[in-house]
């Protein structure tokens, strides 16, 4: 009896042992079938045996998240076929990761336990953070070795936010700015021209208010998700100096409290409590392009993204026009740039690199635009044939890219997420009625001081 | 002696063999990572310092002097408020309908209980879409009641109950379960004398089911105020804590301050502080709550 008893103790323990130990066998195996596989090489005639290794393809892994409406994992995966095609070496797994908050959790996820994606689409914002993580390769090299890649081909607003401390760390990619959406049809009901979008905050109230009527509402802006953009973006419309930023140059300061800015937040905050042009309280970011879709809005403020979305749902005439102006237009960029990361091999690094360019060339970013609603990245991609073709039925898709002229860098900081947080949350604070805009800009300004003072010292 | 000691050895033995899976997996995903938040919730760790600093107990005096993490704790003690007593008293109400209900009796559990099917990512797109201003069917109801439009989630002073009132729904069919089984459990023959002696329906309810599914009630409060701080994923999908944090809850903030600020040191602090509330609301069904309870 005694015996069996000790025999079951063994059983057990060896079974508990076996599934300790699974995930390390594992590996384990594979590196054995790696080194058998090099054995077996060898015992092969020597001619072979650097072709085999030349055939053997690097495999990376590229994360990307989808932001706006429409099948873009589709064309994204489809890009990454076609790149396969035409580099056999190289196999590229492309990893769908959710909206932009989901994909920077997941690579950061990454990155701390040393096994971060080797390329990645991120937001242009989080390049301080990575860098104060220590997470990704600046490609300053890989530039001035590659002498088909230019880099004055990139449209200046979009190549700003790659840049820190004199380097190069991403590659524009999946790219907007903000426009207004009008629906033609309700102009016309409204007796308004459906040619005349409204160009600057007088009109664009009057307009609304017009619009305003029949059970829709004349204009929605969204206040939950990323405000600060929104924001950044009325801010930029009311400066005096067209070069005035919320922020500055190294991502070390916040420049939210100033009297233009105040005047910018009370701006958005009349147009629902003052006007009545637009549904009072914080509106969904996601909910807009649909209630626009659905006729429940005749005019939104959103990403250029949803170009795409808007076009082949909307069953109206719509137009699409620049963010209307006061002191001047003005429209931050948004949206991801190409990231390459550190702790993979330098292989997988140039591996990377070469996906990268694919993806940013004038025919792939042509594609990708006329795909998706996103800026083309690159002047020379309006220039291919597809895009050509595309722009003629749609002309529409071009008042983003024409706005660049007057776009500028997005929010970008160091401790970006408390940083960005920090205005967010006090401008919801405000659209809720909760708070008033000098208030609630002075104490984002406290919160943000608060959060930058260590990269300060 | 020494057989003594082998033998010891061999019976131990035995008995830690047959533990030793869940042991392990336990010490990997629970007793580690609690120990790992501990030690990490005296550094300062974040984007600012990337080689940890000790800082002794200065995360935790930070939290206390943190505006936002008063307000999110705050906010979850409402929640806890709101979401616990209501749910398990219609959860009783349900189970009492549900056990004496003679026609459609599976039916009935049913309708009670689907909620509690539905993941809770879904359950929180329902609501989404019930709370939407102008289309959605409560925020009309409650634009109908106010009289001008209201916008249940985006304002401050509503978010929070909007989401105990979805809480309350989502979790009175999961307890209702635990009604049901201890009300079948209750003799019969108690009702029966109960009503020879003339005692009439209610009073059998309040004298007879009450005490006797007291330990039910026990058991469903220790695990709807543990539920009312885990809770997270309808946050993710409708409000993101907002709007200016009014409807964060606890571990929701520990996510954004793990994720989005990068501040691991504070994130373990919170981490620590919610392990031993949630230690302390587990530890009630053992101490003197216990004594009071009539069990059969």
């Amino acid at each position: 009896m005694l015996k069996l008893d000790s025999r079951l103790v063994l059983i057990v323990l060896a079974i508990t042992f076996v599934f300790a130990g699974c995930g390390q066998e594992n590996r384990n195996q594979t590196s054995a079938s790696k080194v058998n596989s090099g054995v077996g090489n060898a015992t092969t005639p020597v001619s072979a045996a650097p072709d085999q290794a030349a055939k053997e393809p690097v495999e990376i892994s590229f994360y990307y998240p989808v932001n706006v409406g429409g099948p873009l994992t589709k064309v994204i995966d489809s890009m990454a076929d076609s790149f396969m095609e035409k580099n056999p070496n190289i196999k590229v797994k492309p990893v769908y990761t959710g909206n932009y908050g989901d994909n920077t959790v997941k690579i950061q996820a990454g990155v701390q336990a040393k096994q971060p994606p080797d390329v990645a689409v991120m937001m242009s914002t989080e390049l301080y953070s990575m860098l104060d993580m220590e997470a990704i390769i600046p490609l300053d090299d890989f530039i001035a070795k590659d002498a088909d890649f230019n880099r004055d081909d990139f449209y200046p607003a979009f190549v700003e936010d790659t840049q820190a401390g004199g380097h190069t760390y991403s590659v524009p990619f999946q790219r907007s700015t903000i426009i207004l959406y009008y629906n033609k049809d309700m102009f016309k009901d409204a007796g308004l021209d459906p040619n005349q979008p409204p160009a600057n905050w007088d009109e664009l109230v009057d307009v609304a208010q017009k619009l305003n009527r029949d059970g829709h509402t004349g204009l929605e802006i969204p206040g939950n998700d990323d405000s600060y953009w929104m924001f950044q973006m009325f801010a930029r419309q009311n400066a005096s100096d067209p070069k005035q930023s919320i922020m500055g140059e190294d991502g070390k300061k916040a420049n939210f409290n100033t009297p233009e800015n105040v005047e910018a937040l009370q701006f958005w905050l009349d147009l629902s409590h003052k006007y009545k042009a637009m549904p009072e309280g914080v509106i969904d970011w996601g909910a807009t392009p649909t209630d626009f879709i659905e006729g429940k809005t005749a005019m939104m403020m959103h990403t250029s993204g949803n170009l795409t979305n808007v076009k082949s749902n909307a069953k109206f005439d719509f137009g699409v026009a620049f963010s209307p102006a006061n002191k001047q237009f003005g429209s931050p960029t948004g949206g991801g740039n190409l990231y390459i990361f550190k702790d993979t091999s330098p292989e997988k690094q140039a591996a990377a690199w070469e996906f990268v360019k694919y993806l940013t060339a004038p025919e792939q970013a042509a594609l990708f635009s006329s795909s998706s609603g996103y800026v083309g990245v690159r002047k020379s991609a309006y220039d291919t044939e597809a895009m050509k073709t595309y722009t003629e039925g749609f002309p529409q898709a071009l008042v983003a890219r024409d706005q660049l002229q007057y776009a500028f860098r997005e929010l970008s900081t160091h401790n970006h997420g408390k940083v960005s947080s920090a205005l967010t949350n006090q401008i919801q604070s405000a659209l809720a009625g909760k708070i008033d805009a000098a208030g609630a800009l002075k104490a984002a300004q406290e919160e943000a001081d608060r959060a930058l003072a260590p990269f300060n010292k | 002696m020494s057989t003594r000691w082998s033998e010891k050895l061999r019976r131990n033995g035995f008995g830690w063999g047959l533990v030793m899976p869940s042991l392990l997996f336990l010490c990997m995903f629970t007793y580690y990572p609690m120990f790992k938040s501990v030690w990490l919730s005296f550094y300062e760790k974040n984007l600012a310092v990337r080689n940890p600093v000790f800082v002794g107990f200065d995360n935790y005096k930070a939290l206390m002097q943190d505006p936002i993490f008063i307000e999110v704790f705050r906010n979850n003690i409402w929640f806890a408020i709101g979401t616990v007593p209501v749910s398990i008293a219609l959860a009783f109400v349900m189970a009492l309908f549900a056990d004496k209900a003679i026609r459609g009796k599976g039916l009935i559990r049913i309708a009670f209980f689907y909620p509690n099917m539905i993941p809770m990512i879904a359950a929180a797109s329902i609501w989404l879409f019930l709370y939407m201003p102008q289309f959605g069917l409560f925020a009309q109801f409650a634009s109908w009641i106010i009289g001008n439009e209201v916008h249940l989630l985006g304002n401050p002073n509503t978010v929070l109950g909007s989401l105990i009132v979805m809480t309350v729904w989502k979790e009175a069919g999961y307890f209702m379960i635990f009604y049901l089984a201890g009300m079948q459990q209750i003799p019969k023959d108690l009702y029966e004398t109960a009503s020879v002696d003339g005692i009439g329906a209610w009073e059998q309810q309040w004298r007879i089911t009450l005490p006797l599914t007291m330990p039910t009630t026990l058991f469903v409060t220790v695990i709807a105020i543990t539920n009312a701080f885990k809770w997270v994923d309808h946050l993710w999908m409708m409000t993101k804590g907002g709007p200016d944090h009014a409807s964060s809850l606890l571990l929701y903030y520990i996510y954004e301050t793990t994720f989005k600020f990068n501040d691991q040191g504070m994130a373990a602090a919170m981490t620590v502080l919610m392990i031993i509330l949630l230690l302390i609301i587990s530890c009630l069904q053992f101490a003197g709550w216990e004594r009071k309870i009539h069990y059969q």
